[in-house]
């Protein structure tokens, strides 16, 4: 395989990474599968600025700003998603950024309708591929509004 | 919007201690967009004032770590940190995972910045030292940035500070080892870290005999020894940072130093705009012609270069 990008300076901002912020909301210990999709996603050549274990909606809107993310992912094990993900899409537009929020984890599908009408962009079960896991996140960034 | 504002009002922002248009200037400058000479220019007028630190050694010496807690003792206002991790070099992907070493003890006060190599080693040193400008140029001090010190671009970056931090661990090799790696030429202060395991003073005696055969420009570099996990020794560290820092000032080597670097860039910079008029004069008819020539063995490849670069630095440009 070619290695990506070369050796010259990019001149087009479209070309370059998606950058993906990934970490496990609250208490929730279970953050081998978000390594695995942290994995994942750096071998689709996405950047992930990794924050693990016991954020905050606040220390992931902070990392965000900072790293001026595309887009949020969580893994949620600790049955607290209906809670959390939707105080995570609150902060994130009570912040003013426009970046869509990708849950991964253990949801059960009846609550899958209840999340994505609170605002979360996708919503990927315990089955999901590789590939899905990478089409939901770079589909919900080619879904924003602006950029 | 924010993505409408201009540079200047980002700055502004910026300056204010808005971290989100800090954030965008900083993607500006490394996806290079159509705001990135200007932003540079802005920043490279404004900076200056910063006290740039950098941290390198091999991946798991506790670089993060010790980022993070020199981040909090320096008593800077605005502390700021880039963290420069590897893309993969078949995927163009990265994990930039530095982020979880440092937020336990930098809990907000810090701005913290996640960059990826990205491949491509000339593109990187140039987008560091534009990085680390706008990071100065909006107030943050000191800047401290962390690459991992391996491969010689990274130790370069790493270099391209005022006072740059070597990290080994106990364990590491001895006094030959540290002749050979050129990861050790570039130290101001060495940090001995993990100094709770045994033979810590091993490693620093074996630092101490390297340096005892001879340093370079007045400076002997200190070794301190750190247990960054629990916090021991940071302080210390960063005392012989300041004092490093000192000596810069007194000895002028500061204005020398960034002098010199300066001129890297510069040279850098133009071997990275020569590189891609290369690569357009070889897309180009007569580069096509001239590499027919070679494979039908007409000329050398040598001869076919001399032909082609004449064309490019006699100012005529390559026809496509």
């Amino acid at each position: 395989m070619e290695p990506a990008n070369g050796d010259v300076l990019p001149t087009v901002a479209g070309e370059l990474p998606i950058r993906v912020v990934l970490a496990k909301l609250g208490l929730d210990g279970h953050d081998r599968g978000l390594k695995v999709v942290a994995r994942t996603l750096r071998d689709a050549g996405l950047e992930v600025v990794y924050l693990g274990l016991r954020q905050t909606a606040d220390s992931i809107v902070a990392a965000c700003e900072q790293e001026d993310a595309d887009v949020i992912g969580l893994s949620m094990h600790n049955a607290g998603h209906l809670t959390l993900a939707p105080r995570m899409v609150q902060a994130v537009e009570k912040a003013g950024l426009d970046i869509p929020v990708v849950i991964g984890g253990i949801v059960p599908t009846g609550d899958v309708p209840v999340l994505r009408a609170a605002g979360v962009a996708a919503v990927l079960g315990p089955g999901a591929s590789a590939e899905e896991v990478v089409s939901a996140v770079t589909e919900a960034v080619a879904r924003r509004v602006t950029r | 919007m924010l993505s409408t504002r201009s540079p200047d009002e980002l700055f502004a922002a910026a300056r204010d201690g808005n971290r989100r248009a800090l954030g965008r200037l900083l993607t500006m400058v490394e996806r290079r967009d159509d705001n990135a000479g200007l932003v540079a220019e802005r920043a490279h007028r404004d900076a200056g004032h910063a006290r740039v630190v950098g941290i390198t050694g091999a991946p798991g010496t506790g670089k993060s770590t010790i980022t993070g807690r020199l981040a909090v003792v320096s008593g800077g206002d605005r502390p700021a940190v880039l963290a420069i991790d590897p893309s993969s070099p078949l995927t163009g992907g990265a994990i930039l995972g530095d982020r979880i070493r440092m937020d336990d003890h930098v809990s907000g006060s810090a701005f913290i910045r996640s960059m990826a190599t990205r491949g491509h080693a000339g593109g990187l040193a140039a987008a560091v030292p534009d990085a680390i400008r706008v990071l100065d140029a909006a107030g943050c001090d000191p800047v401290i940035v962390e690459t991992v010190g391996v491969g010689q671009v990274e130790v370069s970056i790493a270099a391209a500070a005022d006072t740059t931090v070597v990290v080994v661990t106990p364990g590491w090799g001895d006094a030959v080892q540290a002749n050979k790696a050129g990861l050790l030429e570039v130290a101001d202060v060495f940090a001995v870290n993990k100094a709770d395991r045994p033979d810590a003073r091993g490693a620093r005696r074996d630092l101490e005999l390297m340096l005892d055969l001879g340093h370079r420009g007045g400076w002997r570099a200190p070794v301190v020894l750190t247990t960054a996990n629990r916090g021991e020794g940071i302080e210390e560290l960063w005392a012989e940072i300041e004092r490093h820092t000192a000596h810069l000032r007194e000895s002028d080597e500061l204005l020398r130093r960034r002098g010199r670097r300066h001129r890297d860039e510069v040279v850098n910079r133009i071997e990275l705009g020569l590189r891609g008029r290369a690569r357009q004069i070889i897309e180009s008819r007569s580069g096509a012609a001239a590499l027919g020539r070679v494979d039908r063995r007409e000329i050398s490849p040598g001869a076919a270069a001399d032909m082609l670069l004449n064309s490019l630095t006699g100012g005529a440009g390559p026809e496509s």
